[in-house]
């Protein structure tokens, strides 16, 4: 099939994290390709976060290994990289969306300085071209341009969520790691945002590993799912198969217990 | 019974598919839903899944979308480009990326129920198959303009969400983005279900002319005028017999 053709982005094998005697995660294997959008699901102390942050090169695993087609090079084993290359991956082939967006913006410089801030990281210095690019972006994001120079810290929460998407957005990166974009949301704000993420994700091709505890994101977001539990993989598939035939007891107690309004 | 039919008139090919679902959480009942079911959907015809409810037929419609996981047997679809490459892919084992490719390409699904995101205006909803292809939003959207028009939905309601739309709206807005992109196998899940006299006839026309070009349907129709008018095939539930009208 024509698909054969394609490289992954990402292969992990074999990834375990152990933090002294306690499981964080392992057994972990799986492939992303370019365009997918990745669902990891599980509830407090399944090991989702951990996972993401050994995805994410935050965090070394004990065992395994996680390789990324690096630009130019190929697939590398990121932790056969030096600290310096990894931070310039972080910077322009990666983003890293956080629950928090306190954690992912500066409060105290404006929000186009936020955006422009990640271009200058990579090396840009013409003032105006990066002023434009970060006006351009924060329009992608539906931030009305007159705010373009207030601080985030006057702005509410999905609207500094959405600054803080194209803050990562805006070095055009080919991975895009996410952790609980949406929660802490009111759910009108959270609607819109899950539309902007998916158009976004669609019309740039983006890759994307999304780690959430909501179940009606992924679906909406997520072409795979992987169902995490006690720090292991119980089940992962297709989104909407495993959502609609989950196969294992825990999927089935999950998928059951969401409320439907 | 079925003649073995051309190979690559073939677009639908199920042999001895078993599906049951084992429900762990409420004392591990297994309830057998499908049981040794083999079938096969040539171009241009209309296999009409026909028995009581509760018999499997949706979930046999969802086996060979991939929704469901196909417990035993095969369930291969023709993916065959039109550069002559002939290629099978058997849903039962298939990846994630197999699937998701073939329903990109090769197999549109109607099923009862619309589930959309919310905001989304009902023309980009329709229009976005096409947009997965790599077609242009303004192509796409004059596309999906016109299979909407086709189909009566009143022009005012296309930059609206339809989540408060009526059953038979949010019916139409299925088909719609269902039949915009033209695939070769069609899988309709009691499609004219909320539909008044007027738009069944014409999801009907949509249907016949799908089967002119060469679609391969499989279809639920509790109406029994759409399926006299549609069907080529049938396939019994109950004595899981397949033969032709």
């Amino acid at each position: 099939m024509s698909l054969s053709a394609i490289q992954p982005l990402m292969q992990v094998e074999a990834l375990e994290k152990w933090y002294g005697q306690q499981l964080g995660c392992r057994n972990v294997n799986f492939e992303l390709y370019p365009g997918e959008v990745l669902g990891i699901v599980g509830e407090s102390g399944s090991g989702k976060s951990t996972l993401l942050n050994c995805l994410s090169a935050q965090m070394e695993p004990s065992a395994g290994s996680i390789r990324f087609d690096v630009r130019e090079q190929g697939l590398r084993d990121l932790f056969s990289l030096s600290e310096a290359q990894r931070r310039v991956l972080m910077r322009s082939e990666w983003g890293f969306v956080h629950q928090n967006p306190r954690n992912g913006l500066r409060m105290r410089v404006s929000a186009g300085a936020n955006v422009g801030e990640r271009l200058m990281g990579l090396g840009a210095r013409n003032y105006a071209d990066i002023r434009q690019q970060s006006l351009t972006w924060l329009e992608k994001v539906e931030i009305d341009a007159a705010r373009v120079d207030d601080l985030p810290i006057h702005f509410s929460g999905g609207m500094q969520q959405r600054v803080q998407i194209a803050r990562n957005l805006v070095s055009q990166p080919r991975l895009v790691f996410m952790d609980e974009p949406t929660g802490g949301l009111d759910v009108s704000v959270q609607a819109r945002l899950l539309d902007l993420l998916r158009s976004l994700v669609t019309d740039l091709g983006l890759s994307v590993i999304i780690v959430t505890h909501d179940l009606a994101v992924t679906r909406l977001l997520a072409h795979r799912l992987m169902v995490m539990r006690g720090g292991e993989v119980i089940e992962q598939g297709l989104t909407d198969q495993v959502l609609d035939d989950p196969q294992h007891p825990y999927t089935q107690l999950l998928v059951s217990s969401v409320l439907q309004p | 019974m079925i003649s073995q039919p051309e190979a690559s008139n073939c677009m639908i090919h199920v042999e001895h598919l078993h599906k049951h679902f084992k429900l762990h959480n409420q004392g591990g009942t297994r309830l057998q839903v499908l049981e040794d079911i083999s079938l096969q959907v040539n171009k241009g015809n209309c296999l009409v899944l026909d028995g009581p409810s509760g018999k499997g037929k949706s979930t046999l419609l969802r086996c060979l979308y991939g929704n469901y996981l196909a417990q035993g047997g095969q369930v291969k679809v023709n993916l065959s480009r039109q550069d002559g490459i002939t290629e099978w892919l058997d849903l039962a084992k298939a990846s994630p990326r197999e699937i998701l490719y073939a329903r990109r390409h090769h197999i549109g699904y109607v099923s009862q129920f619309l589930r959309v995101i919310p905001r989304v205006p009902v023309i980009d909803i329709v229009s976005e198959p096409l947009r997965s292809l790599g077609v242009e939003r303004e192509e796409a959207r004059q596309r999906a303009a016109t299979l909407l028009e086709r189909l009566n939905l009143p022009e005012r309601l296309w930059q609206l969400s339809p989540s408060t739309f009526s059953g038979g709206e949010q019916q139409r807005i299925n088909i719609a983005h269902c039949f915009i992109v033209g695939y070769p196998i069609l899988l309709l899940d009691e499609p004219t279900a909320s539909l008044d006299t007027k738009n069944r006839a014409v999801v009907m026309e949509l249907i016949e002319e799908a089967m002119e070009q060469g679609t391969a349907i499989v279809g639920i129709f509790h109406d029994s005028e759409v399926r006299n008018q549609v069907a080529t095939d049938y396939f019994r539930f109950g004595n899981n017999t397949h033969d032709r009208t």
